[in-house]
């Protein structure tokens, strides 16, 4: 037994070694990453270790504020991180972002002028951050139960298809296109204006089956929900003949919408600036990009991509949508104190009713 | 009315076993779905499995979890058994206090644990540089008292005066705590190690706020929820259940093997007598 028991003992104290060993002697040549769930090809990541010696730390986020509340921290370890545009807006305020020396990053060339355009609403020159893939809020429909055309907000309010609307879960979102139906901006720090539409999503409850995350994607395809609003990344795999429903379609209502982008950043905090410039050029690399956007499924900012992918992606409208769609899209900008107006309007509809 | 009983006593059997195992099952059916998600079936294929073994992250995941379960597991045993050991042996109004005082950390919601830690070691500067022995030291700070307290009971059953003995026949104290005290609640220590391993394995919320540079599985897999849990979530899991019922018939049958083999000994011995 003393044996067995000094025998657990030297290995566990082996293993502890090692892996503090391990720990800081690789530190330094280690670049540590926060991103989305699922959200990169994982072979690329063995890809750019190779290439260059460098060993990722891949991990996990599931929120725009937890990663903020990681990079606000005072030893925050993170070198490249993917937050939403008007979290960008918000990081850019606080301080929190490194300026990138774009000089390391020749492929930047390879990004469509347009997205950095848009990206330069919400960080202005694109000092900070790097577009890494985008997409639009629209609405998937079940063709066998809406026989009509849909072009319009308005339908997810038609007493026709009650109780077969699924709307998303989230505040931004549901409040914005809401508000664009009743023709405001979904940008407004007029209270009135979201008071308005939290009346409409309350008035809403009946045609509504509820609030949906993730798993509208699954209701849509099982054929149980007639409307869903939904990201373009998702209606991707809604649509798609082998893993969907051939009978789900998308729109971006006539109105407008939303256009949003999820960006690469570097913290200010980070040691390994230049590590982490090299791994968003290696993620604009034309090969690269193309492989990550067909595994991940959302739309890529980089043109270079764009060109090598095959017709099925580019002349798919979801996934490629034509100007006059980006045009009558909006992006989401950091609302700062007025967030409480939305965040009380977004509780009285979710839970008072 | 025999066999309606023994019909009623099966179909009850037959429902709590679907109950049990039939989200598993369904978890093990569509980690061999050529699809990507879970939303529809494709024919079948083994595509979850090659995905899950390609994607490093997820296998990083797993080997910190491994590497925190087995030593925060062994640390929580050593410091638990030791402080049983001590505790035991206090006055009867000491003994009250310490133990109460040890019961706290159960009683704590994870929450507050987690973020008290959180708080603590930015406070003494542990920086997330240290990410393994920051999950480590949480880890064992909530696996102490099970330790503790699945060690206690079983120094309470056993008498002081098997050490006693031991020192009479000229034992030193540290050859009759090796040799006989240890031996002696050898069951309590390892059940407390299995709950100390087990606890840390599935811990979520401690691991989430204390964690930073890098992760367990638990986060890991919450983080994909984000974007849907794609199959090889499902193959993992998969894999992981026909691991751990492995484990649980090896110890079950060992543990029958050694019922018998302890009943043949008692025959033998009642037999001489």
């Amino acid at each position: 037994m003393k044996k067995i028991i000094s025998a657990v003992l030297i290995t566990v104290m082996l293993m502890t070694a090692l892996s503090f060993l391990t720990a800081c002697s690789s530190y330094d040549n280690t670049l540590y990453v926060l991103n989305w769930g699922d959200y990169i090809k994982p072979s690329l990541i063995k890809q750019f270790e190779k290439e260059t010696g460098y060993k990722v730390k891949y991990t996990t986020m599931t929120s725009n504020e937890e990663m903020m509340i990681k990079l606000r921290s005072e030893d925050c370890i993170y070198d490249l991180c993917f937050p939403s545009d008007y979290v960008i807006e918000k990081l850019i305020e606080e301080d929190l972002l490194a300026e990138i020396n774009k000089d390391n990053i020749p492929n930047l060339s390879n990004i469509d002028p347009k997205f950095l355009e848009l990206s330069n609403q919400f960080d202005e020159g694109c000092k900070y951050s790097v577009p890494y893939m985008w997409g639009t809020v629209g609405i998937v429909y079940n063709t066998e139960l809406v026989k009509e055309p849909v072009d319009s907000w308005d339908i997810l309010w038609d007493e026709k298809y009650s109780g077969q609307v699924l709307m998303y879960d989230s505040m931004r979102d549901s409040i914005g296109v809401t508000l664009i139906k009743l023709g405001y901006d979904m940008n407004t720090r007029n209270p009135e204006e979201v008071e308005a539409a939290a009346q409409a999503l309350m008035a809403q409850k009946p045609i509504r089956m509820g609030f949906f995350g993730d798993d509208a994607k699954d209701t849509m395809i099982s054929g149980q929900g007639a409307l869903a609003v939904v990201y373009s990344g998702d209606a991707m795999l809604c649509c798609d003949p082998d893993e969907g429903n051939p009978n789900l379609a998308y729109v971006v209502p006539k109105e407008g919408s939303n256009v949003w982008f999820d960006n690469m950043i570097i913290p200010k905090t980070s040691t390994k600036k230049a590590m982490a410039e090299e791994f968003i050029n290696f993620l604009c690399d034309a090969e690269v990009a193309k492989e990550n956007t067909e595994y991940i499924g959302y739309s890529t900012p980089n043109m270079a991509a764009l060109a090598l992918m095959d017709e099925s992606w580019t002349e798919n409208p979801i996934y490629n949508p034509a100007q006059d769609v980006l045009d009558r899209c909006t992006i989401f900008h950091d609302l700062g104190d007025f967030l409480r107006v939305f965040e009380e309007a977004w509780n009285k509809v979710y839970f008072e009713n | 009315m025999k066999t309606l009983g023994k019909v009623f006593k099966w179909i009850y059997l037959v429902l709590t076993l679907v109950f049990l195992y039939a989200p598993i099952f369904v978890l093990i059916v569509f980690s061999f779905t050529e699809s990507r998600t879970m939303s529809k079936w494709n024919g079948f294929s083994l595509n979850a499995y090659r995905e899950m073994l390609s994607d490093a992250a997820l296998m990083d995941a797993l080997k910190v979890t491994l590497i925190v379960a087995v030593v925060s597991a062994v640390a929580a045993t050593f410091i638990g058994t030791v402080a049983a050991i001590g505790i035991n042996s206090m006055k009867r109004r000491r003994r009250m206090i310490v133990e109460n005082i040890s019961q706290l950390p159960m009683v704590n919601p994870d929450l507050v644990t987690g973020i008290s830690l959180m708080m603590l070691f930015s406070f003494i500067g542990l920086s997330s540089k240290f990410g393994y022995l920051r999950l480590i030291l949480a880890h064992t700070t909530f696996n102490v008292p099970y330790v503790m307290f699945s060690v206690l009971p079983k120094l309470r059953q056993s008498s002081n005066m098997l050490y006693e003995a031991a020192m009479d026949l000229g034992c030193k104290p540290t050859k009759a705590l090796w040799k006989v005290v240890i031996p002696d609640i050898m069951p309590g220590i390892i059940s407390g190690f299995i709950m100390a391993f087990t606890l840390s394995l599935d811990d979520f919320v401690i691991s989430w706020f204390v964690a930073d540079g890098i992760q367990n599985l638990s986060i890991y897999i919450y983080g994909l929820a984000k974007r849907g849990i794609s199959t090889k979530i499902n193959a993992f899991s998969a894999l992981m259940f026909v691991v751990v019922v492995t484990l649980l018939l090896i110890v079950n049958i060992r543990s029958m093997r050694e019922e018998k083999y302890a009943a043949a000994q008692r025959k033998k011995v009642a037999k001489s007598n």
